[in-house]
């Protein structure tokens, strides 16, 4: 193959194409260079946007950086890794606040990926077979996937309102379930419609890629598993769980960092500051930042949670792919 | 297909059982109503404010549009609308080109510093937003105080900053949507006389107008329900709507009614273009995922 390409790639030139004169050095050098100048655009916009913000953001966690020093940051004094040891000293207030905030986060995500990963395959598998209306369905389920992040929180928002929420209405007044209305958005309940809304703007996306996961499973595998006598379950369990393998791994490691860096549902849920039972961690490192205007701390948590988020994903992609290996 | 025709005999061992359909029937009807319940709420869109702030009814009282009048006068609704639009129409531009040129280098070409120019881009995708918000602001007050020009607070500034997500979800999308356009057709331009930026143009590019469609909507969906850099990046004048909502609470009352008659607004055209579009959308993010 590519000694048939060959000749054609030596002609390549610069637009306009009339075709290529013989070939000159000059061209040579602009073919290898092409794929850098492609790249210059977006190389630049990277070391704008990421490269150079994260660096500074490493400079920054070794700085004493309170407000004082915001109009001229580069002359705050050094802090050492002052702004580590309290923010991982649990027993100091800015470490037990991080400490608790991870521990909120940790519990929020696992919750919300796991209901809304079983609820979307449930869905998708539910749906897999043609019937009257699927299609309708399908792009039915997508609307809360679809809505403007915030316009859904301050939905649900609206929906948990204590006195004159829907959430109550039913739960109270229709269901009977509680006797005194209980607050959503305050205390220990706080979590949970913190959980509520993620998962119902969340199950949607497993959904999408768990149905588009199941096109690619061939007909063939469910023909002969039901010429063996496979009923409805145990073709779940033998077939479709296991071709979904790899569809699952990012499916769930997208869905994590989602929900685990998630900063928009809370934000718009609770107002400016979260109650501490629904406080997760992007929220406390911008309540350290911009509220308690210290740079420095955020900056090192920021620093930490990046190292964590690293570190569980090489560690996660290392497992699911050897696992994956292994199953072969 | 002789085997499709012989496929009926055959598939009847596949059909599912009654519980199946019974199991369908109940499972997909509660997901339906929790789909639904939020959006029946926007009825409260069509209440007056007392109705809206005494206990939950279905079905409202006293019918009324005035939330939709009054909600471009109570707060600039307008100018945020504006404001949005301009900063997440710039952002998508940005990122879509910058992105197709990047995307291409990647896919077509071999070059030294190809695997870390992906890596990176992989790998800023999965940070926190947090991450990049604290340095940003702070080189933006630093250039503000060195050269004058204020980014915090700007339309430009709020722009960059959306670029920290549109822009390497753009590259890995497109990335993986120009490697499943078959190489032979490239080979075809170029025996045609194109050089390698005529068989972008040419070829490549019409080939991959879903792929490109779905990018551009993805992350213009993306960066119109942001609120992170919004409510840290912009003053009253670049107030976005993700922020700007917040103004319909007073200090006496939350006009509740004509917030969501604004969200069911401000909603209505991403969702029916997501809905329009989600054929593409999923055949580009599942090209993306799963590769």
């Amino acid at each position: 193959m590519t000694v048939a390409a060959e000749p054609t790639r030596t002609h390549a030139a610069h637009p306009p194409p009339a075709p290529a004169p013989k070939r000159h050095p000059w061209q040579r050098v602009a073919r290898l260079g092409l794929p850098y100048l492609l790249l210059l655009p977006a190389v630049l916009f990277e070391l704008l946007v990421h490269v150079v913000p994260m660096l500074v953001g490493i400079f920054m966690s070794f700085k004493q950086l309170t407000q004082f020093f915001i109009r001229n940051w580069s002359a705050a004094p050094f802090a050492g890794l002052a702004n580590y040891r309290f923010a991982l000293d649990f027993d100091g207030v800015v470490g037990q606040k991080l400490l608790h905030s991870f521990e909120v986060t940790c519990g929020f995500t696992v919750l919300t990926v796991g209901v809304s990963w079983l609820v979307g395959t449930g869905a998708a598998v539910l749906m897999q077979d043609p019937f009257r209306g699927r299609g309708v369905l399908r792009t039915y389920f997508l609307v809360p996937y679809a809505l403007p992040a915030y316009t859904a929180a301050i939905t649900w928002e609206f929906m948990f309102q204590r006195d004159n929420g829907l959430i109550n209405r039913l739960l109270v007044d229709d269901l009977h379930l509680f006797k005194e209305p209980p607050f959503w958005l305050l205390g220990p309940n706080s979590f949970w419609a913190l959980v509520v809304t993620a998962v119902w703007r969340t199950w949607p996306f497993a959904f999408l890629v768990v149905t588009a996961g199941l096109q690619n499973i061939p007909g063939e595998l469910y023909e002969a598993a039901a010429l063996d006598g496979a009923g409805v379950w145990r073709r779940l369990r033998s077939v479709t769980l296991p071709q979904l393998r790899p569809v699952n791994q990012v499916l769930v490691l997208v869905l994590f960092l989602w929900n685990f860096n998630d900063f928009n549902t809370p934000y718009v849920l609770f107002g400016n500051v979260a109650p501490p039972q629904a406080n997760l961690i992007s929220l406390q490192i911008y309540d350290t930042s911009f509220h308690s205007w210290n740079f420095g701390s955020g900056s090192a948590m920021s620093v930490l949670l990046l190292l964590f988020l690293l570190l569980l994903t090489t560690a996660y992609l290392l497992v699911t792919n050897r696992r994956g290996k292994a199953d072969g | 297909m002789a085997d499709r025709i012989a496929a009926p005999p055959r598939r009847s061992p596949m059909a599912p059982p009654p519980s199946f359909l019974w199991t369908r029937r109940i499972g997909l009807t509660l997901l339906g109503l929790l789909t639904f319940v939020p959006l029946y709420v926007l009825s409260s869109s069509l209440k007056p404010l007392r109705d809206v702030q005494a206990p939950f009814e279905w079905i409202p009282a006293h019918l009324t549009l005035r939330p939709y009048v009054d909600m471009w006068s109570t707060v600039p609704l307008g100018h945020y609308f504006l404001n949005s639009l301009v900063v997440c129409s710039c952002s998508t531009a940005v990122s879509v080109v910058v992105a197709i040129l990047a995307a291409y280098a990647v896919s077509r070409h071999q070059f030294p510093g190809r695997n870390l120019f992906s890596l990176t881009v992989l790998s800023t995708q999965m940070f926190p937003g947090i991450l990049f918000l604290l340095p940003l602001f702070l080189i933006y007050v630093n250039i503000g105080t060195a050269t004058g020009v204020q980014l915090s607070g700007s339309r430009l500034g709020l722009v960059i900053t959306y670029l920290t997500f549109t822009l390497p979800f753009s590259i890995w999308m497109l990335v993986g949507y120009f490697d499943s356009i078959p190489r032979e057709l490239d080979e075809a331009a170029r025996v045609d006389g194109n050089g390698p930026i005529g068989a972008l143009v040419r070829v490549i590019l019409p080939a991959a107008v879903p792929g490109i469609v779905t990018v551009a909507v993805y992350s213009f969906m993306t960066a119109w329900g942001e609120v992170l850099f919004a409510s840290v990046m912009t003053t009253d004048a670049t107030r976005t709507l993700a922020v700007g909502l917040r103004n319909y609470a007073s200090q006496n009352d939350v006009y509740w009614n004509q917030i969501m008659a604004a969200s069911l607004v401000i909603s209505v055209p991403v969702v029916a273009a997501f809905l329009l579009l989600q054929r593409y959308l999923v055949a580009g993010l599942t090209a993306g995922s799963i590769k």
